[in-house]
């Protein structure tokens, strides 16, 4: 199956990442040769198979539901393009 | 002792134990070896002061006679590791300035060990790549060459392969999701172990695609991966995936006696074009084992063929997830905004900016395949057909096979630059031989075996039952010695 430049468009979206509308045709052709190659796995038959999340039989741990960390705004600040008072700060979102 | 960067960690552990030498010298050897070897662009981040003022401590604790194997053991990092304080980007221009504020529990691990840290390797970028070439730094470059091409030390551990076979450190640390420890090694002529999924902790390791991510110990003997691995692994409550087993003293598991052990050749693995040589090397080491009394059967792993694509739909849907969290708000880079520009343009154009084009076609990818419509047939499908790929390998352990024997790579080093970016699908095959084992979770080793004609190194690889690292090193270190591989790169840099 290919991917038409509308349909690379809208996923660039999705992934949010900008995409010049001129490398649109190069994507779309990148993408559609990746999925070509994807369709062998339509040869397998999988008639019956569970889809596997985790390679390891093992139960997904669990722990006490209580705080064990926090106190660190500071720290979780300390890395931000902009931070102020406390907050991350992105543009305005709501009017 | 002259050339101290050029001791194995066993070589060195011995020596500092009888006081030949000290972790402060033999970090000035390496940091040396470092300054003279920019031309590799293996270390990208160095972290000099850190490492003098760790062998120091080293030193003291050796002193005080409460030294572990690994204490004042001079390794590289690589750059998708956290490290406190010191830059970790992955080699993206989207974590560019981003210096963690906690520590990866693998190198908490090292350094509680008495490791030092000597700084950040190159690496592709996010992990994403063979060839070294989509790091944000430029590529590492191969210490191997045959002619004036640089060649690539394969990816995506190419800056930890080259510092390890150029002797800039005396191992490093490299992550493996689709064969990204295993290939540099073979490329490097050295040795790289990929631990069952699960051994070693996850936390702290920037995430490709969290179910095949594996972090393992890049070196240049088995007794070393040993001895590495030993220091790296841990039952870790911050991964929810961390198994709860304790870690075994894998050195002892070194007797050097694999009589009786049944190794698999998996017929699937003969693949089309693959190169007299290559094949040449597999048979070689198949009799290598056999002599040294293992009994070589032939084995069947039915669905290899369909690892490939199936790996590259399931960890480009998990990239695609893993790295929703770049967006410019927590983080790294942000990119400078138009008048008028929302939140979502924020997003896109820091992005766009801050990721390669090998990874945003991943992302993309992952994306189209995880969304409305198609989930089922490309994601889900991906993930049957993975659980027939598991299948095939617990019914050859089931039969009795201990151990499997491959090539590490369809062939040796190549040329940097000679990868074709418009055809992504021809740099994926690179991952022919190591991709099934990160889809069935289980232990990998690629052992440094020959040289092609041109005098490069070629390796090849063991698979073991999970959990078995012991059992598989063991029979590693049986065909490291029957090969004596000893060549190291003739200095150029």
């Amino acid at each position: 199956m290919s991917i038409t430049e509308d349909e690379a468009r809208k996923v660039a979206h999705l992934a949010r990442i900008a995409v010049d509308d001129t490398a649109l045709p190069a994507l779309a052709r990148d993408l559609s040769g990746i999925l070509h190659f994807m369709e062998q796995l339509n040869e397998v038959d999988v008639e019956g198979v569970e889809p596997m999340t985790g390679v390891t039989p093992m139960r997904l741990k669990r722990r006490v539901d209580i705080v064990t960390t926090g106190g660190m705004a500071d720290k979780i600040l300390s890395n931000a393009p902009d931070a102020r008072e406390g907050f991350f700060a992105v543009p305005k979102v709501v009017e | 002792m002259s050339d101290l960067n050029k001791l194995t960690i066993a070589g060195a552990r011995d020596a500092l134990a009888k006081g030949d030498t000290t972790a402060v010298e033999l970090t000035d050897s390496c940091l040396n070896a470092i300054d003279g070897a920019g031309a590799l662009n293996a270390f990208v981040h160095n972290t000099p002061d850190l490492a003098r003022q760790m062998a120091k401590a080293a030193d003291e604790r050796i002193k005080a006679g409460n030294a572990a194997p690994m204490t004042g053991i001079p390794v590289g990092v690589k750059d998708v590791f956290c490290v406190k304080g010191v830059p970790s980007q992955a080699a993206s221009r989207i974590l560019e300035g981003f210096r963690p504020e906690y520590e990866s529990t693998v190198t908490q691990n090292l350094w509680d060990a008495g490791a030092v840290m000597l700084g950040k390797l190159n690496q592709d970028e996010f992990a994403m790549g063979s060839a070294n070439e989509t790091s944000c730094y430029g590529p590492a470059v191969n210490p191997w060459k045959v002619d004036d091409r640089k060649l690539t030390p394969g990816g995506s551990s190419g800056g930890s392969a080259a510092a390890v076979a150029a002797d800039l450190c005396l191992a490093a640390t490299g992550t493996d999701t689709g064969g990204s420890i295993r290939q540099p090694a073979a490329f490097t002529g050295i040795v790289g172990l990929k631990p069952t999924y699960g051994r070693v902790s996850r936390w702290g390791v920037i995430a490709y695609a969290s179910s095949l991510d594996q972090a393992g110990p890049m070196t240049k003997t088995v007794r070393d991966a040993a001895i590495m691995l030993g220091a790296m692994a841990s039952v870790d409550p911050q991964d929810s995936t961390s198994a709860d087993r304790p870690v075994p003293d894998y050195e002892a598991a070194l007797t050097g006696d694999i009589r009786g052990k049944r190794i698999g050749i998996p017929r699937e693995y003969r693949v089309d074009g693959m190169p007299a040589e290559i094949d040449a090397l597999w048979q070689k080491g198949a009799e290598m084992l056999r002599d040294a009394g293992a009994e070589i059967v032939d084995i069947s792993l039915p669905h290899t063929k369909y690892a490939l694509p199936a790996y590259y739909v399931i960890a480009p849907a998990e990239a695609s997830s893993n790295l929703a969290r770049y967006d410019g708000v927590r983080y790294g880079h942000r990119a400078k905004l138009g008048q008028g520009d929302g939140i979502t343009e924020m997003y896109e154009k820091t992005r766009a900016e801050g990721f390669g084009p090998e990874v945003q076609r991943r992302v993309m990818i992952g994306t189209y395949v995880l969304s409305a419509g198609f989930y089922d047939a490309y994601y889900n499908r991906a993930r049957k057909v993975r659980a027939l790929i598991k299948r095939d390998f617990d019914n050859a352990f089931a039969d009795g096979v201990d151990a499997i024997l491959a090539p590490a790579t369809p062939s040796a080093a190549f040329p940097l630059g000679a990868s074709d970016d418009t055809d992504p699908v021809a740099m994926y095959l690179n991952d022919v031989f190591t991709v099934t084992l990160n889809l069935a979770g289980l232990p990998g080793i690629s052992v440094p075996v020959g040289q092609d004609r041109q005098g490069l190194p070629l390796g090849l690889q063991l698979f073991g039952r999970p959990f078995e690292e012991g059992a598989l090193l063991n029979q590693a270190l049986v065909l490291e010695r029957a090969a004596g591989f000893v060549a190291k790169p003739e200095r150029w840099w």
